[in-house]
């Protein structure tokens, strides 16, 4: 019997008393027989916090992957950076993480100014004006796009590179399902988007992904000329490190710009949770999806925060709202302001150019490997994938023995045949090269490939 | 009832400090002045014009901050100080089950174990996380009393929207179009929008004067083109919905489904089962009822769990028990598909996990229990000032009204709940739900003690005497707060979202 409840059985017998009571049963006789639960939880009973450590002892050991034991190579989206104790401990500081939405803003100011800087951040990263204090993850923030999207343009019809992160894409035809938007796909031509094969109407949004998912930097302004054509939304998927040192989203033109804020202070932590960038246009700040933080002054005319332009959101207008979203990731939001904060200017600028010295130099050394070959001959930035002779996920598996995770098979993660790959998709594999991976590891890599093509 | 408030208390002391406006990020940065540290690599050093065609190059260098790392470890702290928080005090927000988050389960989730493990690596590489993920989900099924979850939403709206598409999955493969989904007038907001973004028109059902569903409303309601009913239950009112077996029954009788909504799923634990009440798909949101940290507003958790007929629509893929003791992935036959970009909120499915083993069977009905005898300690002990807008024994949380101020002193609720605020306490949730004048909806839950309960009744008292007293002075409440009332309508008119916004 461990738990954290601070009433003795004193308590609540005066407690019970108080309210004219003999049993805590009383205070559940209002609920129907009918639908009692009479034999109790059919869960095991509780333990204490050393002997749940131990069960949770079995499990982390059981996950050879962790990026502890494995030096990691995979990325799709999910990045293994440098997060120091600074940022660990600032982001870990209680006040942030046992707080909740901001609704009284006059105790609330930590919280409200961070998401104010993150906001800040994610402005001038996407190049874009209107950012939102964020949402679940890059995924969720396309979905809102295309929502947004909809919302601006009356029409249905989403144009979406196969460029974009297949999981992404998966996701945004799951909530098509209920909204009714007709998702078109375009497929990729050596790892380029072919936006000339696009022929539909009824466009609401053009969505391209810079760098796209396989790493290529792809030209956007065809993908641009694409969505002035049909006056639909222009929305970029992009990576936010890149965003460090390539153009802009607004520098390409969006209207609207999503992303993975992953990369910013969160470990890789099995997918969740993250963090969705999203950021638009002036012309769409109304039909924003979730929350935003704005300055304002208080009574006494002092520097104040607080969420604003409310009346879009669920809790005021119902079914006519612009997203259904209220929890949103707001502890990852402030997590990335400070990791932002502790990078600089300049520290992302390194972040970024390190991630690409490390993928060249490990893409030039594969490329002189027997039976390693280019999927495209496209300029990529700190990922890109390559054509084995083996499959991806046999030569991930042996490479784990020698606790290297290799990278990402296209094929698992795509969920089979993609229009981004234009055949033989079980051979290619996804790699990154973050700021962390030495030369040594990069050049033990190469080694155990060999290795692992000749097996 | 005399209690010694005392031990517990309230959080008005030194914490709440930092009348000082902090200066932003942006506002402290100086030229070349920087904190980070990269790891040498050895890695060849190229421009990046070699990787990458120069029209692609940012010609302008995008402007983060530049501060030391002494700099912005003051300044977040300073934030820090200007935030109130669980662990601070007492957090009475009805409706959002501010309990105290178990340092324990954060323990477990920051092990690298857990938070070092790329989310795509192959199942073999991860078996301890697919593991964790089937645990957790017979475990959740076992509470709920339904068959099968799905762990992928992130937040309880996203459960929510997820429920509606299984909704339409199931009745899309039974043939039939259904347009209408039915909501109480009680509501939170996420249900109607929700409902919108499944594709569905919303029909709202009036409350009764018990503040429960009109069953017969409900029954004139219903029509064989209703898909289904989004319940909270309790509801948002704090109310025990009595008569759900006739409401289950007469939603079943049409043809449509019932959803749990599990916002109040902490109310219950122990007690009555989701499933047993005829729901057919119910959301829980893990950051309520299991106690994981809220994190200033997000991240939660909001896992979907579903009666059999619904098993073969989860989102994939799914962690799933292979029959030689492993674990893999798999998808169920007649998916809608993904739902999240990966598995899920994962560290914060984890947490959960470690708070149901810690407290197991006996002490999650013991949570509900507790829970349950706080609100309406509180309710009773507050009657006299604020009256319950229903006076019954209530739930978790207990609804009240501040409509005495407001006839005798022009004292509102909101006034009330800022002065609560200069008392040390947070406030309670103001104007909701809809349905209840000058509502103050408290929800203490069971981590709370009777002196910290005792503390914040005496803290109303006060409240009361001043508006008595001097009314004007809780129109312009609160004053020892870091900041006084803000200019929301200031901050509506002119949009100023980041640093760089024009004044």
């Amino acid at each position: 019997m461990a738990d954290y409840l601070p009433h003795t059985d004193d308590d609540v017998a005066s407690m019970l008393s108080f309210l004219g009571m003999a049993s805590l049963d009383d205070l559940f006789a209002h609920i129907p027989d009918a639908v009692r639960l009479s034999g109790g939880l059919e869960v095991e009973p509780g333990m204490s916090e050393p002997d749940v450590a131990a069960l949770f002892a079995r499990y982390t050991g059981a996950n050879a992957a962790k990026a502890t034991a494995m030096t990691c190579f995979a990325g799709g989206g999910a990045y293994d950076h440098e997060v120091p104790a600074v940022v660990k401990m600032l982001a870990n500081r209680s006040e942030f993480v046992t707080a909740y939405t901001p609704y009284q803003p006059e105790v609330a100011q930590g919280v409200l100014q961070a998401v104010f800087e993150y906001q800040t951040l994610v402005a001038r990263l996407s190049g874009l004006p209107v950012p939102n204090a964020s949402l679940y993850d890059a995924a969720t923030a396309l979905v809102e796009a295309l929502n947004m999207a909809h919302g601006a343009t009356g029409r249905q019809t989403m144009v979406i590179s196969s460029g974009v992160h297949p999981h992404w894409r998966q996701v945004a035809r799951t909530f098509a399902r209920g909204t009714g938007h007709r998702i078109v796909e375009v497929p990729l031509r050596d790892g380029v988007t072919d936006w000339q094969s696009v022929d539909v109407t009824d466009v609401a949004a053009v969505v391209a992904a810079y760098p796209n998912y396989l790493g290529i930097v792809e030209d956007l302004s065809g993908a641009k000329a694409l969505a002035v054509e049909h006056e639909a939304l222009f929305v970029v998927g992009g990576d936010p490190v890149a965003a460090g040192v390539l153009k802009t989203a607004g520098q390409w033109g969006a209207d609207v710009f999503v992303g993975e804020g992953q990369a910013f202070g969160t470990p890789l932590s099995f997918g969740g949770p993250y963090l969705g960038l999203f950021a638009c246009s002036e012309a769409q700040v109304r039909r924003l999806p979730g929350r935003i933080v704005g300055e304002t002054v208080d009574s006494s005319g002092r520097r104040a925060f607080v969420t604003t332009l409310r009346a879009r959101e669920q809790d005021i207008r119902r079914e006519k709202a612009t997203s259904n979203v209220c929890t949103n990731q707001t502890l990852m939001a402030v997590t990335a302001a400070i990791q932002l904060g502790w990078l600089g200017t300049q520290g992302l600028r390194e972040v970024a150019t390190r991630c690409a010295q490390g993928a060249h130099y490990l893409y030039d050394e594969l490329m002189g490997v027997d039976g390693v070959s280019a999927v495209s001959s496209q300029p990529f930035f700190r990922e890109f994938a390559v054509r084995l002779s083996r499959r991806a996920d046999e030569v991930i598996s042996s490479m784990a023995e020698s606790d290297v995770l290799a990278g990402l098979s296209v094929a698992t993660l795509a969920g089979g045949d993609d229009p981004s790959i234009e055949d033989g998709i079980e051979n290619v594999l996804l790699v990154a090269v973050t700021e962390r991976r030495t030369k040594e590891e990069i050049d033990r890599y190469v080694e155990l490939l060999k290795e692992a093509l000749k097996r | 009832m005399s209690t010694n408030a005392q031990p517990g208390g309230r959080a008005a002391s030194a914490p709440i400090m930092g009348h000082e406006t902090e200066p932003t990020l942006f506002e402290m940065s100086v030229p070349h002045r920087s904190a980070y540290q990269l790891r040498t690599t050895g890695v060849p050093t190229r421009p990046l014009s070699e990787f990458v065609p120069a029209a692609h190059l940012n010609e302008d260098v995008v402007p983060i901050a530049e501060v030391s790392e002494r700099d912005l470890v003051a300044h977040f702290t300073r934030l820090s100080h200007r935030q109130f928080s669980v662990d601070l005090g007492m957090y009475p927000l009805g409706s959002c089950t501010m309990k105290y988050n178990p340092k324990f389960c954060d323990a477990v989730a920051a092990d690298p174990g857990l938070n070092a493990v790329h989310p795509g690596a192959p199942a073999s590489l991860c078996q301890g996380w697919l593991e964790i993920m089937v645990t957790l989900e017979e475990k959740l099924c076992a509470i709920t009393g339904m068959s099968a979850a799905t762990l992928q939403p992130a937040a309880g709206a996203a459960g929510e929207l997820t429920g509606l598409l299984l909704m339409r999955a199931f009745h899309e493969a039974n043939g039939e179009d259904r347009r209408r989904v039915l909501i109480p007038d009680s509501a939170h907001g996420t249900n109607p929008a929700s409902v919108t973004l499944g594709g569905y028109e919303v029909t709202t059902v009036p409350s009764n004067d018990r503040g429960l569903v009109d069953l017969e409303a409900l029954k004139s309601a219903l029509g064989p083109d209703v898909a289904g009913i989004m319940l909270t239950n309790p509801n948002t009112v704090g109310l025990f919905e009595e008569e759900i077996t006739e409401i289950a029954q007469a939603v079943h009788d049409v043809g449509g489904l019932l959803y749990y909504d599990g916002a109040n799923l902490n109310a219950i634990l122990g007690a009555v089962r989701p499933g047993d009440m005829g729901f057919d798909i119910v959301h829980m949101n893990l950051h309520k009822t299991f106690a994981t940290p809220h994190g200033g507003g997000g991240p939660g958790a909001g896992p979907v769990a579903v009666a059999s007929h619904l098993v073969e629509f989860l989102p994939g893929p799914q962690a799933h028990r292979v029959e030689d003791g492993t674990f893999d992935w798999v998808a169920p036959p007649r998916s809608i598909g993904r739902v999240h970009g990966w598995q899920g909120n994962a560290l914060v499915l984890a947490r959960a996990l470690a708070y149901i083993d810690v407290h197991g069977s006996d002490g999650l009905t013991r949570v509900a229990r507790h829970a349950v005898l706080n609100a309406n300690w509180l309710r009773h002990r507050l009657r006299d000032i604020l009256p319950a807008a229903y006076d019954r024994v209530c739930m978790h949380e207990c609804t009240l009204t501040a409509t005495k101020l407001k006839q005798a002193y022009g004292v509102r609720g909101l006034d009330v709940a800022k002065a609560l605020l200069e008392e040390g306490f947070h406030s309670p949730t103001v104007y909701f739900p809809l349905i209840v004048e000058e509502a103050l909806m408290f929800e203490p839950t069971e981590t709370e003690s009777v002196q910290t309960l005792e503390a914040l009744a005496q803290a109303v008292e006060r409240i009361a005497q001043r508006a008595a007293d001097d009314p004007v002075s809780l129109h312009r409440a609160p004053q020892s707060t870091p900041v006084s009332r803000v200019d929301e309508a200031r901050a509506a008119r002119q949009l100023i979202a980041t640093a760089d916004a024009a004044r």
